[in-house]
């Protein structure tokens, strides 16, 4: 074996230094998030739904107080989740648990911290606390997952010590384009970088506001230095084969599983269709008689106050 | 990933985790790798890995893509397997904490999520004759060995808790030597594979 194979199956490994990580982040943080590639994260409001989760095949669960749905429907400010409703997800099932915090409430983060959750997601879906900055997340021990709707987006949070991204989509609407949107727009970004010379970088630099070495970074190995995610209107197994296609490593289903008819049967399948995302006989198979999908929202019509996506920079 | 001529192929199973990592990792010993995700993928494997991941997600992968008893009836050929830390729970003898079903196949007992939740997550020292020193191991959300059978052979220790095991050609451990390159754990494994493959089971270029 050559050397300089040596060196690129070294790089592909993700073991490589990342700007900004320490070496033990990267193997405890990132190495945590990479436990959850091909899997499918639930959105769960009580213990009964995390079980039903957990039963489905779900590598993780996000411990909420409302879906995105119905924090939609609700209005008011929404927080993150009561820590006894944590407790008692936690106490339900053996998978992880992960939950919301509002973008910049580092307090609420130390709570969860505290709570021994097994990841943060600093989330558009919950109502901003801090207008200039997000959590800086090298802070933590816990792992924290992070919104975006580029790649510009996306570099900040890793910045700040994200340890996967996610698309942002649009939250609670059961559809899909607009997480669409952001996974192209993060793939063409890293595309984009190829070839660059150093001050084509610096530029770079400058407008996505991160250091010159996370974009280097992401020019030379083409993907980006965490796990790269999707949320946001995901609601049937073609759409979660969908997002994986165009690059996601793994889905959230927020509102689409337990506002849907048959909570566990479409669970299921988009358990399958996460594994399977490139096989359309299997796709085939698993989309059959899964009942009513959440009734969804046309993205266009939504008035921008409603968007949640716009939350967070 | 082609396999040079005379070379094995080893199995990594693809239903959930990091098996990308493994792969990546055994490539850089010039051994050629297979996703399993169905029954059919299975034939003419010289080796497998379970990797890491949730191993209730695998479990139930496991029976609903009729994989169960394929993988079952691959055990039992006495061919190299490596597991790490999902892949060990679902060969161990006996899974608690909580109990959960399993291929039995390796003589131990498992606390899953044995050593706490991720906080509890890290790097840790290994005590070990058979690695090459300083080891260390990546634990995530890790098992911990409570028993380990008499004809387990235990190659690391965490403190005073079995890490790493062999019992005849299953190779486990409860930390993930696919996040670290250069781990000497797959260069043990890639042994196992080269010492086992007589000339006449080697693997055409493709299936």
């Amino acid at each position: 074996m050559s050397t300089v194979h040596t060196k690129h199956a070294h790089e592909a490994n993700g073991s490589l230094a990342i700007p900004g990580f320490t070496p033990e982040a990267v193997r405890a943080k990132i190495g945590f998030c990479e436990q959850l590639k091909g899997g499918v994260i639930m959105d769960v409001v009580n213990a009964e739904q995390a079980r039903i989760a957990e039963e489905s095949g779900a590598v993780a669960v996000m411990a909420l107080e409302r879906v995105p749905a119905d924090i939609r429907r609700m209005g008011g400010v929404a927080r993150a989740c009561d820590p006894r409703i944590i407790e008692e997800i936690q106490a339900a099932v053996s998978i992880p648990v992960m939950a919301k915090v509002r973008i910049g409430h580092f307090a609420e983060a130390q709570i969860l911290e505290a709570l021994e959750v097994d990841a943060i997601d600093e989330s558009e879906v919950l109502t901003p606390a801090d207008e200039e900055f997000h959590v800086w997340k090298h802070d933590f021990k816990s792992p924290f997952v992070c919104g975006c709707r580029d790649l510009g987006e996306a570099l900040r949070r890793i910045h700040e010590g994200a340890a996967m991204i996610r698309t942002k989509g649009e939250a609670g609407t059961g559809n899909v384009v607009e997480a669409v949107r952001h996974m192209r727009a993060v793939m063409g970004g890293i595309r984009a970088l190829r070839g660059l010379e150093q001050r084509e970088l610096e530029k770079r630099a400058v407008e996505y506001r991160v250091p010159v070495e996370l974009v280097a970074w992401v020019a030379r190995q083409q993907k980006l230095p965490v796990p790269n995610f999707s949320a946001g209107g995901i609601a049937t197994p073609a759409d979660a084969a969908l997002m994986m296609q165009l690059g996601a490593e793994t889905v959230f289903v927020g509102s689409g599983i337990f506002k849907s008819q048959d909570p566990m049967r479409r669970a299921k399948a988009i358990v399958r269709a996460a594994t399977h995302f490139r096989d359309p006989k299997v796709l085939a198979e698993v989309s059959r008689d899964l009942g009513e999908a959440m009734p969804g929202l046309e993205v266009a019509n939504l008035p921008a106050e409603e968007r949640l996506a716009q939350r967070g920079w | 990933m082609p396999s040079a001529a005379g070379e094995p192929r080893v199995g990594v199973l693809a239903l959930q985790g990091d098996f990308a990592e493994h792969e990546a990792a055994l490539a850089r010993f010039g051994v050629a790798t297979v996703q399993v995700r169905r029954p059919e993928q299975m034939r003419g494997l010289a080796a497998l890995v379970l990797p890491g991941g949730e191993s209730t997600t695998m479990l139930r992968l496991l029976r609903s893509e009729g994989l169960w008893e394929p993988v079952a009836a691959w055990l039992g050929s006495g061919r190299p397997v490596l597991a790490t830390c999902a892949g060990l729970i679902l060969l161990a003898r006996e899974v608690n904490r909580p109990r959960q079903e399993s291929l039995g196949v390796l003589d131990v007992s498992v606390d899953r999520n044995g050593y706490g939740r991720q906080v509890a997550s890290g790097t840790f020292t290994l005590r070990s004759a058979a690695l090459p020193g300083p080891a260390e191991g990546v634990f995530i959300r890790a098992p911990r060995i409570t028993r380990v059978g008499p004809s387990v052979e235990v190659l690391a220790w965490r403190e005073s808790d079995p890490v790493l095991v062999r019992e005849g050609p299953v190779l486990a451990a409860c930390f993930h030597p696919e996040l670290q390159p250069d781990h000497p754990v797959t260069a043990l494994f890639v042994e196992l594979v080269r010492a086992r493959v007589p000339a006449s089971s080697m693997s055409p270029r493709n299936p």
